[in-house]
């Protein structure tokens, strides 16, 4: 597979407020590569870094030592930054600090209008990128009215309009109810899975992470986990080391397991727990 | 409560008004508000009145919104024209009660005078029910590009315009969360002399200006991850362009304006004020 973001052991601190005080590593040697059309979630407890790793993919950060390559731009060369932008779009948790015109279309016009598109193009792509999260209805809504999982929705719209080849999510139902929150991840699976746009997905949801084709456990800006959510999900003990949870079907499978039931526990969603049960019930 | 705000008082719509270039809105709209006070007579008035219902009629704007927009300068009109209706002297006296006289030309002149603000605020609100606030902004940032000449940064204005109009909403909202919670702490918020009450309201100042700095420092963030440099480079989805029919609304003004100015002449011993 054609790898599109690469970390090439990446080490990264934040400045302190003066020269006496070097704060810690916040990434401490980082190597991944994330493949071309592939769905990440990156998992981990608060302070864990992943933020910050989201930042290093399109030159928000510079690392202090390692290479980030987007599709083998290094963001470190400044002449890289604009077309680097250009290739991973951003979308943060407040939907509110995100969204700059008062008017939907109008703020889902913002990206290509900064990338100098002639105005016929920007037209087309703003209406494709609305209709494709299903607000192509609300284009001409004050942003202010609409709901959290519609502001998102709109945040993303904004980004897919600038036709960005990844998308990174810092934690982008964070602030959401859960109907905006399915709302919110059905909208990027459906991205990734018909236009093949590569997702990072930062979260805290499990149940969302359990979605991804690839989990990321980040841990004291280390990779702790790295693997497929069944892969990951099966090592509850690693996970709570480092203060996470297993989705919560997984947990009830594994706690008839514990228990001394005879179930299978690499489950991920409630079909597959319901299935597991049923099946052990039945023996 | 505040969900219902409306910025800019936009109306969507696709009518004739909601398609004129808006910098022909901005500039016809200044000068329909200097020929309004151009005006001297019922007669001239009369007619930029007829001209201004014609505006409502292709704006397609319901009068109902027309209406609410007058509603809430109505106080404003009633001072005014108690003002005039007191303080003119001259004509023909009405009324003669103590210290109070009325006269005709006072009538007149508050009636004239009354006309005058609501014709103004009609105008006014006829732009901005029908130009976006992002058309509106844009607008402004193309009619005072000339300035860039003398280095005045035009479009960062106009962005900043833009971003002050985006956040008012956002910002009451917060305003009224921070209210909330401390009330929920405990403040007294209602209560005291001015001074007191002044007081009470750095616990909620002080955090509306942090959160202020969060939002303007993650917006930025994000304004640059969408590519966003400055004015130089960028593009439009909504052109501007002058078309036919901006050019039919401004020959239309100009001939308003030569009315007014001879209606104003003829009928001179009419003229109030
Ligand atoms: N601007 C900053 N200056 C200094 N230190 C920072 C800054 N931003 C983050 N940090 C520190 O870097 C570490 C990692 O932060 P980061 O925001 O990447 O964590 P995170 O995994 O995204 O956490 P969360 O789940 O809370 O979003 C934290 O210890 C944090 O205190
Ligand atoms: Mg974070």
């Amino acid at each position: 597979m054609e790898k599109i973001i690469e970390y090439k052991d990446v080490t990264f601190r934040y400045e302190g407020e003066d020269e006496a005080h070097i704060l810690p590593l916040t990434i401490n040697g980082v190597t991944l590569n994330l493949e071309k059309g592939s769905f990440v979630a990156v998992l981990g407890r608060n302070g864990s870094g992943k933020s910050t790793l989201a930042k290093l993919t399109n030159a928000i950060h510079l690392p202090e030592s390692g290479q980030v390559l987007v599709e083998g731009l290094d963001t470190r060369d400044e002449k890289n930054t604009d077309l680097i932008r250009r290739k991973v779009g951003m979308v943060f948790q407040n939907p509110d600090n995100q969204i700059v015109a008062t008017i939907v279309e109008d703020d889902v016009a913002f990206g290509p209008e900064n990338l100098g598109i002639e105005p016929k193009e920007i037209r087309r792509r703003v209406d494709d990128a609305l209709k494709a999260v299903g607000m192509y209805d609300f284009r001409l809504a004050e942003p202010h009215k609409l709901s959290g999982g519609q502001k998102q929705r709109v945040a993303i719209a904004g980004i897919l309009a600038m036709q960005t080849d990844s998308i990174v999510l810092d934690e982008p139902t964070a602030m959401l109810d859960p109907i905006g929150r399915r709302e919110v991840l059905s909208t990027v699976l459906r991205l990734n899975r018909e236009r093949g746009i590569t997702v990072l997905m930062i979260t805290h949801f499990m149940e969302e992470a359990a979605q991804a084709e690839r989990v990321i456990v980040l841990d004291k800006g280390k990779v702790f986990l790295d693997g497929s959510p069944r892969d990951v999900f099966t090592q509850s003990e690693a996970l709570k080391r480092c203060g996470l949870d297993v989705p919560q079907a997984t947990g009830l499978a594994k706690a008839l397991a514990d228990s001394g039931i005879k179930i299978k526990t690499d489950v991920l969603n409630e079909e597959e727990c319901i299935d597991a049960i049923l099946t052990a019930y039945k023996e | 409560m505040v969900r219902d705000l409306t910025i800019g008082q936009y109306y969507p719509g696709d009518s004739l008004l909601h398609k004129t270039d808006p910098r022909v809105k901005i500039v016809l709209t200044l000068v329909f508000i200097f020929v309004i006070f151009f005006c001297k007579n019922f007669f001239s008035l009369g007619l930029m009145i007829a001209a201004l219902l014609v505006g409502v009629f292709l704006s397609r704007v319901p009068l109902k919104m027309i209406l609410k927009s007058m509603k809430a300068i109505t106080f404003i009109i009633i001072i005014t024209a108690l003002l005039n209706l007191f303080y003119t002297t001259g004509g023909n006296v009405l009324v003669k009660y103590k210290f109070i006289t009325i006269t005709d030309t006072g009538v007149y002149t508050a009636i004239f005078v009354a006309v005058r603000i609501l014709a103004l605020i009609v105008g006014s609100t006829l732009l901005t029910y029908t130009t976006t606030p992002t058309m509106l902004t844009d607008a402004i940032e193309q009619l005072l590009k000339p300035l860039k000449v003398f280095h005045v940064p035009v479009h960062t204005l106009a962005m900043m315009m833009t971003l002050a109009l985006r956040f008012i909403p956002t910002l009451i909202e917060e305003i009224d969360k921070i209210m909330n919670a401390q009330k929920a702490r405990g403040a007294d918020l209602e209560s005291g002399g001015l001074l007191q009450r002044a007081k009470a309201l750095v616990p909620i100042l002080i955090p509306l200006f942090v959160s202020s700095f969060r939002r303007a420092y993650e917006l930025a963030f994000a304004m640059e991850c969408r590519c966003y440099t400055g004015g130089e480079g960028r593009t439009r989805m909504k052109q501007m362009k002058l078309k036919g029919l901006d050019s039919i609304l401004i020959v239309g003004c100009a001939v308003l304006l030569g009315g007014v100015i001879a209606l104003n002449l003829f009928f001179k011993t009419y003229n109030l004020g």
